[in-house]
């Protein structure tokens, strides 16, 4: 049996360079949701085609991949992207946030401040931040183009007429430098503070809708809201109960049969690292703070 | 520009539109003024949605102008100006009244968000504000404001048209199209909406052009009208005047209700 070759990062160099184009201009305008002729992966859709496709555009042989999946780096998505790229491209990859030059993700970003020498690349399943309200894609186009985003208003006032507050929690919609209003993919809104001024370069593909968009590094980038209401990250008010973080975003995991839960950090290498390093919850917890 | 402008409000000149080789209406002429009520009348295919759809900025003429004059006393031609601004103008200075509620609302978005919708495209961000200024405009148009929540599908379709009248209103404009808006309504649900529709046009002292194949509701809410056939006008004046005594054999026709409407 004959291993089959794939070109270096699966894709051939011309479809990469037709994608690189797609960056450069996204990067160019940011915000701006550029077309591109995506192409079939060997994964379904909604395993981050769109997000596998900038990696593999942007991937070079020195680069080190970690993939997270919700803040984890060991769900199957993750793992088997990884294992993807260390086939096709044989880069190494890391976990260690720290340690990675490229990211990929789906839905949050890293706890631990990125930098320069970095790029993170989002998986998005909706591009559209105005779909939900204007479904017709000609209408919704003109609307970026003469920045008309009063609908984008609507959809958050119907939030507070039904839940007393804005309720949208994931993908919570954004403005990228005074310009293009944008669905950062469904991160928490937790993680809305950090798309702005971010020294890494930060990549949206979209496979099934073929839409590529970027936020350049240090580019202001604001969530919508009203002067009464404004924009609130949100976060269980607890710590972690393995690491003691009482700063990172929590998933509540159920522990067993009858319903016990507890919170735990979303993003498992920054909790991991801070175990590594002697964190832990009954060292750190601060006396004064108490989970409700 | 202080005092009354005693220039109109929009100026329409030799307005034409072909579909391809059928005509949708040809040469049409005419001056609207501040706070006057056009009607336009015609059998059916007589080219009046065409002649709404262009004057309001909706269908670009063959040939011809819309010539608008602007809150600061500039007149501009509707078809020379940016799409954005155009399109500022409609969400502003105009209204546009479907006969077709679920064409001018958002069916799925609460009534409240249906009026607000314009105050937050010219940037409202206010939501107290927002919601204040939505309840008041509910309550003008007699829809109890505990509805504000609800979204129009729960709505009956009186109550839509005069949601979709509220939509309209709530930035004040200076004039405002309305395709058949008692159309498709019972009775007594249409005369309600007329007394309503006459009462706000005159409190706030908006231009109004109406499309009706009813001379009824001509009659009701008119000062002046435009008799269409194949596209063209072939009779204007008062409304009472032609009503009462039409010169045109058609609008003879059309007054004694022989022809199809
Ligand atoms: N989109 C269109 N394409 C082709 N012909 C049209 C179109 N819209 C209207 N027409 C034609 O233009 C004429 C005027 O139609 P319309 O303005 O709808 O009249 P009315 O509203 O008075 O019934 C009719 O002959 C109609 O068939
Ligand atoms: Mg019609």
């Amino acid at each position: 049996m004959t291993a089959p070759v794939y070109n270096f990062a699966y894709l051939d160099e011309q479809t990469k360079r037709m994608i690189r184009r797609a960056i450069l201009k996204a990067i160019a305008i940011p915000g701006y949701q550029v077309p591109f002729a995506s192409r079939e992966m060997p994964m379904p859709y909604g395993w981050g085609t769109g997000g596998v496709q900038v990696t593999a555009s942007i991937i070079g042989p020195d680069d080190i991949l970690k993939v997270i999946d919700q803040g984890s780096d060991d769900t199957t998505n993750a793992v088997s992207i990884r294992k993807f790229f260390s086939r096709t491209a044989g880069v190494r990859t890391t976990t260690a946030t720290r340690e990675a030059t490229v990211i990929q993700t789906r839905h949050r970003i890293p706890e631990t401040p990125l930098t320069e020498d970095q790029v993170l690349v989002y998986q998005v399943p909706i591009p559209e931040p105005l779909r939900f309200l204007e479904p017709r894609e000609t209408e919704t186009r003109r609307m970026h183009a003469l920045s008309e985003y009063g609908l984008m208003h609507v959809k958050l006032y119907e939030d507070i007429a039904r839940h007393g507050h804005i309720a949208t929690t994931y993908a919570y919609p954004v403005k990228v430098a005074q310009r293009y209003v944008m669905d950062p993919s469904p991160i928490p809104k937790f993680d809305n503070p950090k798309l702005t001024d971010c020294p890494a370069l930060q990549l949206f593909g979209a496979g099934r809708e073929k839409r590529i968009y970027a936020i350049p590094p240090y580019t202001p980038v604001v969530s919508l809201d009203f002067d009464d209401h404004p924009f609130e990250p949100y976060r269980h008010d607890a710590q972690c109960e393995l690491c003691g973080a009482a700063d990172s975003y929590l998933d509540e995991v159920i522990t067993d049969d009858n319903g016990s839960r507890m919170f735990v950090c979303s993003d498992t290498d920054y909790c991991e690292t801070r175990r590594a390093t002697g964190k832990g919850a009954q060292q750190s917890a601060p006396a004064t703070e108490h989970r409700s | 520009m202080t005092g009354t402008d005693e220039r109109p409000l929009l100026t329409i000149d030799g307005l034409t539109k072909w579909y391809g080789r059928q005509l949708g209406c040809r040469d049409v002429d005419f001056d609207l003024y501040e706070g006057e009520v056009m009607a336009v009348v015609g059998e059916s295919g007589s080219g009046k949605s065409t002649l709404l759809q262009l004057l309001s900025g909706q269908m670009e003429p063959s040939s011809g102008c819309v010539v608008y004059r602007q809150r600061d006393g500039s007149i501009a031609d509707v078809w020379q100006m940016s799409e954005p601004m155009r399109r500022f103008l409609f969400r502003t200075d105009w209204g546009y009244v479907h006969q077709d509620a679920q064409l001018g609302l958002r069916m799925g978005i609460s009534a409240g968000g249906n009026v607000g919708e314009r105050l937050m495209a010219v940037g409202w961000r206010n939501y107290a504000a927002i919601r204040d200024s939505a309840k008041s405009w509910l309550d003008r148009v007699e829809i109890d404001s505990n509805r504000i929540d609800d979204t129009p599908r729960t709505y009956s379709g009186g109550m839509r048209q005069r949601l979709q009248i509220a939509r309209n209103l709530v930035t004040a404009p200076r004039l405002i199209f309305m395709d058949e808006p008692t159309g498709g309504l019972d009775v007594s649900v249409q005369a309600r909406l007329l007394d309503l529709l006459r009462r706000l046009v005159a409190d706030l002292n908006i231009a109004a052009v109406v499309v009706t194949h009813d001379l009824a509701v001509a009659r009701l809410l008119s000062n002046r009208i435009i008799v269409m056939k194949a596209g063209e006008i072939i009779e204007t004046g008062l409304t009472d005047q032609v009503l009462d005594d039409p010169s045109e054999p058609y609008t003879q026709l059309l007054v004694s209700s022989i022809l199809p409407v």
